[in-house]
């Protein structure tokens, strides 16, 4: 008998296709085009500001206001607000990275294991309990407390008292999602191994909900630092960061409006960008989007 | 006679559930011998698929398993997890229903093909393409090296079906368990598939243990049927025999529900009225005695076993049927 299949004509999302349907959507470029700005900018801060951060100007009485020698002004002790906002947005783009970072690498084996192995689940559910459970503000200070107040300490606090548990339970609810798939049982009566079941076939199917997740929590760790900061648990002046710049701005919020409005919006573009450009990574990611 | 393959015999499976133990298959027992491609039929709910699970250990844990399954002269139940995996997708492979959602949607045809020779075979990744290529061929997927750089849902409901049989046949199992291969797909692929399992048996010398519900299927491809009801096995024969001579009411019951023009005018179809019995626990009584025409007091109260009926095939009924069916349809 012969057989007549429809051919579809989709091909497979090979990398250069994944691009090419990341430029089809401008709303993705555009989130891209913003992080990738702010990237370099924190990237070539100490190359392109145009003063160090904690160089002071009196030539004029503090705070300035936006001129031609100070784009953004001046804050309250005459520093050049503009270059304070290329090292505040270095210092905050690491912390949301690292933060992340640790997020997934503590929190994706651990949902992996507590979704796949159901004897494992109560101690990991418990200890998400725990951690979300945990105020996250007397994490931090008993951590500033025993570390010291610094970058890797606001990364820490943010990671275990919100992200660790947060992915975890993405991660284990995808498990769990994955495990009664009939792709899953498919394999294993192909006679895969529980190494190559979670490798192969559960956590490639969870990186969407992962990535997605990652996106969320990247702006979300760059304003858990600024509460941090604000709060002198996190990084310590006279080195900037986003939420160091807000919370120094506030005092001075109606004299000096500038203080606050630029590293403001700067944290409110950089999330947008975020959350734009990530949405735009799991639509491109998705092998079932079919290009029209 | 060819030797013997696969013997089950008096394989029982009881699920631990919150409502009680419910017995799934009650001291199954049949065998199948080389090349042989067997059918095991009955409605839903019989245990087919739960017996051929158990075959390997496939079941959830809340699952007891008692009896022997000698597979190729080893005791499958006494082997360890380590075995078992190590035989599954080896020497024993499944086809499973649902050739949609059967595939892993992130990994192409390739690689998914490439991944069990790699597994078992310890393959070269070049080498396992290869092989995938060839395997492509031999179900009858048109442009195999295009195929293989595909992913699942680029790919018709018969055709990932047939990349499943490839899948299953890539390391020559001596047995493929095909858990109703065709019963997602159009009826006119079905044919397709069915042909394709019957020639790649013949081709590999893979022995088939096919589950189904469908008659048709049975007629066009198995060499041998057992019927399930209710757990147990209550009939095996030949397919010539048993659709010439059915011995056992459910047997029966299966037949008539089965649409044959020629006895249109005396009737149509007829169904088994009632439905499966969900059992607890094993009944020292027939199964089938609720549902069946010729049910009396013995049927109620003693369990039948199974041996040789009036056709000569082995039937597990206290009245087994004597006269022969294919007079009865040509009239």
């Amino acid at each position: 008998m012969t057989m007549v299949e429809p051919t579809p004509v989709v091909r497979a999302p090979s990398r250069r296709r994944i691009l090419r349907r990341l430029r089809r959507n401008s709303m993705a470029m555009t989130g891209g085009v913003i992080v990738i700005i702010a990237v370099l900018a924190a990237l070539l801060a100490p190359i392109i500001a145009p003063y160090p951060f904690d160089a002071t100007d009196f030539t004029a009485p503090a705070p300035q206001p936006p001129s031609l020698e100070h784009w953004l002004g001046t804050d309250e002790l005459g520093r050049d607000q503009l270059s304070r906002v290329l090292y505040g947005l270095r210092a905050s783009l690491s912390v949301g990275v690292l933060t992340v970072l640790l997020a997934v690498l503590l929190g994706v084996p651990l949902g992996l294991l507590a979704g796949f192995y159901g004897w494992l689940d109560p101690f990991v559910s418990r200890l998400t309990d725990l951690l979300l459970a945990f105020p996250f503000l007397i994490l931090a200070v008993s951590l500033a407390v025993i570390l010291g107040p610094s970058l890797f300490t606001a990364v820490i606090a943010i990671a275990i008292g919100a992200q660790v548990p947060g992915m975890i339970r993405i991660t284990r609810g995808e498990t769990l999602r994955l495990r009664d798939m009939d792709f899953v049982a498919a394999a294993i009566a192909g006679g895969a191994r529980d190494g190559v079941l979670l490798r192969r076939h559960i956590l490639p199917n969870s990186v969407n909900a992962i990535m997605v997740q990652a996106t969320v929590y990247v702006p979300a760790a760059i304003i858990g630092e600024a509460v941090l900061s604000f709060l002198g648990l996190g990084i310590r002046p006279p080195t900037p960061s986003l939420g160091v710049l807000l919370a120094s701005a506030q005092p001075f919020y109606r004299q000096a409006p500038w203080l606050a409005v630029f590293p403001g919006l700067v944290i409110v573009a950089l999330t947008l960008a975020l959350n734009l450009f990530g949405d735009g990574m799991r639509d491109a990611l998705d092998p079932r989007q079919v290009d029209t | 006679m060819t030797p013997t393959l696969l013997e089950v015999s008096g394989l029982s499976v009881r699920f631990h559930t919150e409502d009680g133990p419910l017995l799934a298959v009650d001291a199954a027992s049949f065998t199948i011998t080389d090349g042989e491609v067997v059918a095991l039929v009955g409605e839903s709910g019989c245990g087919k698929s739960v017996t051929a699970m158990a075959l390997t250990g496939l079941l959830p844990r809340n699952a007891d398993v008692e009896g022997s399954v000698r597979f190729a002269g080893r005791e499958l139940t006494n082997e360890s997890h380590r075995r078992l995996v190590s035989i599954r997708g080896r020497d024993i492979a499944y086809v499973f229903q649902e050739p949609m959602s059967s595939l892993n949607p992130v990994l192409t045809v390739g690689r998914q093909i490439g991944e069990v020779l790699r597994r078992h075979q310890n393959a070269s990744r070049a080498a396992a393409e290869r092989r995938a290529r060839d395997l492509l061929v031999l179900v009858g997927i048109p442009e195999p090296a295009r195929r293989l750089r595909e992913y699942p849902h680029q790919l018709s409901g018969g055709m990932r079906q047939r990349v499943m049989i490839a899948m299953a046949l890539a390391c020559r199992p001596r047995l493929l368990v095909a858990d109703e291969p065709t019963t997602a797909l159009d009826v006119t692929i079905q044919a397709g598939i069915l042909d394709l399992l019957r020639s790649a048996s013949a081709e590999t010398g893979a022995s088939v243990l096919l589950i189904t519900h469908d008659l048709g299927v049975v007629a066009d491809i198995a060499d041998r049927v057992v019927v399930m009801y209710a757990g147990r096995t209550v009939e095996e024969s030949t397919v010539d025999n048993l659709f010439a001579a059915p011995s056992h009411p459910y047997t029966r019951g299966l037949l008539g529900a089965v649409p044959n023009p020629a006895r249109r005018a005396s009737g149509g179809l007829r169904e088994i009225p009632g439905l499966v019995p969900v059992l607890r626990s094993a009944v020292d009584a027939c199964t089938f005695a609720d549902r069946c025409p010729s049910a009396d007091d013995q049927c109620r109260t003693h369990r039948p076993e199974s041996r040789p009926g009036p056709a000569g095939h082995p039937v597990a009924c206290w009245h087994p049927a004597t006269d022969d069916v294919r007079a009865e349809a040509h009239d």
